[in-house]
């Protein structure tokens, strides 16, 4: 122990009747190895620690010896979850740096995949959350609905989540066939099923009661800590990079930033099933509108970015993800920086927790959406 | 008076909550054969795969053991992590010109991460993506692959 004192809580805030408890880096509700370190006073948590870096795979520095049209496939193994938004926004970064204007149509698809991977995501973490608070039937019915999502994803990409559609300057492979056909058969189905959610989980007394009030962040400090995404607009902070800095197709759908000002564990569940309706507006607005002609502009084998640096943000589903390119003309760059959203999300936990019960540290932790190869990329 | 009202009410509808949520359940429950889970694909012989899935990479080789690698290591350079790796030797032909073929086209699938970027970049489309989804072996060294077959040539109407 007195080596954690040394670290944490900078040591001479720690009294010597403190209780430290440590929750994972091996426990099944921290999604992944994360180590966070709470401070209790009897069952109350007076402060928590997280601590990352046991899955630090250094995706960054493989990045400074790739070229650019292989560093695409790296991001997939970020966050998994939305991996086609993270190839999108190092394509988009690079296409803007060669100053290159992709294809209307490869625009369209590219925004439609988005959001069926932001579903997806959304699902998968409705999935999480239900079985972190001991719900173990949303499980299986959160995975039962994201297997379509999952053919559509592996009938046109060949792959069900390390996709690398993405290429700089378009897409990989035109879509298929099928495509269109079967994302309309599965916002009919899913738009039968997504009320189904409410009545198990949402509208749940046990559920209810166990997260309203819980792990309160108020917008102040949502803004301080960068905590972007659904949780940050549970707090009532306007940080949807979808409607502040539009890209792909977002300018020519119409579609709402759903906030809230409660800023509660229940509000930053309630904005995802509503983000997820969301979703499925955007896409019936696109599906049936996809332009004719190319899937990707002619590129070079070799790609060269100019001198300089350059930033692209995009809408994960997580929050605010950022690609940061330092190009010294060379065909690696020199250096590649990511800003994902899970970082600075979870580091907001502190925040939320003062007073709470040590078992309602793992709700709160649930609906921070954390996906750690995120966090410790 | 009121509070003690709302204080019944509230369990009422905690109690009505508890189950419309059962009622769901119990509709899956007494309807299953709608909704099943999936088995493991244990019907390998009527099993169809998408045709787009990326299983591993291969080389098809035609009826007379030819391939179309030239062996100019463009999937090489652009493998991301070092999976492929081109062995070529020199040959002289019949006419007595010196030609560089391919000796050994060596792919190993435990570094592979099924980017599809060789595929992409192969010029003469000499590599594919297969379909097989079961990788698991006892060995490592097992997932080490030659993919061109044994006295393979190249295909005579392959451009160099």
């Amino acid at each position: 122990m007195a080596e954690y004192k040394e670290i944490l809580f900078h040591s001479d805030k720690i009294k010597t009747d403190d209780y430290l408890i440590n929750m994972g880096p091996q426990h099944p509700s921290t999604h992944g190895a994360l180590r966070v370190v709470a401070k209790l006073e009897g069952e109350i948590v007076e402060a928590v620690d997280p601590i990352v870096g046991y899955i630090h795979s250094g995706i960054e520095k493989m990045c400074e010896s790739l070229g650019y049209h292989q560093v695409i496939h790296l991001t997939d193994r970020m966050d998994y979850l939305s991996a086609h938004i993270n190839n999108e926004a190092v394509c988009l970064c690079v296409e803007n740096a060669l100053q290159i204007e992709v294809p209307e149509r490869v625009k369209y698809i590219r925004t439609i995949f988005d959001e069926l991977t932001r579903i997806a995501s959304h699902q998968l973490w409705w999935c999480a959350t239900g079985l972190d608070l001991g719900a173990m039937t949303t499980f299986f019915y959160g995975l039962r609905d994201r297997e379509p999502i999952l053919d559509i994803f592996e009938e046109t990409c060949g792959a069900r989540m390390t996709f690398n559609y993405n290429v700089p300057g378009g897409l990989m492979f035109d879509i298929h066939p099928n495509f269109q056909k079967r994302v309309k058969d599965f916002i009919k189905y899913f738009r039968k099923k997504l009320p189904e959610y409410d009545t198990l989980l949402t509208g749940n007394v046990i559920f209810t009661e166990r997260t309203k009030g819980l792990g309160v962040l108020s917008k102040e400090d949502a803004i301080a800590w960068g905590v972007t995404g659904p949780s940050g607009r549970a707090s009532g902070f306007e940080c949807d990079v979808r409607k502040l800095h539009p890209y792909s197709a977002y300018p020519y759908v119409k579609f709402e930033e759903k906030l809230a000002t409660e800023g509660d564990t229940f509000w930053r569940y309630k904005l995802r099933i509503e983000e997820m309706w969301e979703s499925m507006n955007i896409i019936e607005q696109l599906i049936d509108n996809i332009p004719e002609g190319d899937h990707a502009v002619k590129m070079k084998g070799v790609i060269k970015l100019p001198e300089g640096e350059f930033y692209q943000r995009v809408e994960t589903s997580k929050g605010d993800f950022g690609v940061f390119i330092v190009s010294d003309g060379k065909k690696n760059p020199y250096r590649l920086k990511f800003r994902s959203p899970g970082f600075s999300n979870l580091f907001a936990l502190n925040q939320m927790v003062k007073g709470v019960k040590i078992a309602d540290l793992v709700a709160i932790m649930a609906t921070l959406d954390l996906v750690i190869p995120d966090i410790d990329r | 008076m009121k509070a003690f009202f709302n204080y019944i009410s509230e369990i009422f509808r905690g109690f009505y909550s508890l189950l419309q949520g059962m009622g769901v359940t119990g509709k899956y429950l007494f309807t299953p054969w709608k909704y099943i889970t999936q088995n493991y694909p244990e019907n390998r012989d009527t099993l169809k795969m998408f045709d787009r899935f990326r299983g591993e990479v291969i080389m098809p080789h035609n009826e007379n053991n030819e391939h179309k690698c030239t062996g100019c290591g463009i999937c090489e350079i652009n493998c991301p992590n070092g999976t492929i790796e081109v062995i070529t030797k020199t040959i002289v032909t019949e006419d007595g010109k010196k030609k560089r073929v391919l000796d050994k086209h060596i792919y190993h699938l435990g570094m592979c991460t099924l980017c599809n970027l060789c595929v992409r970049a192969c010029p003469s489309d000499a590599i594919v993506m297969g379909q097989k989804f079961e990788h698991a072996v006892f060995d490592r060294k097992n997932l080490t692959k030659v993919l061109n077959k044994p006295g393979s040539k190249l295909e005579a109407n392959v451009k160099e």
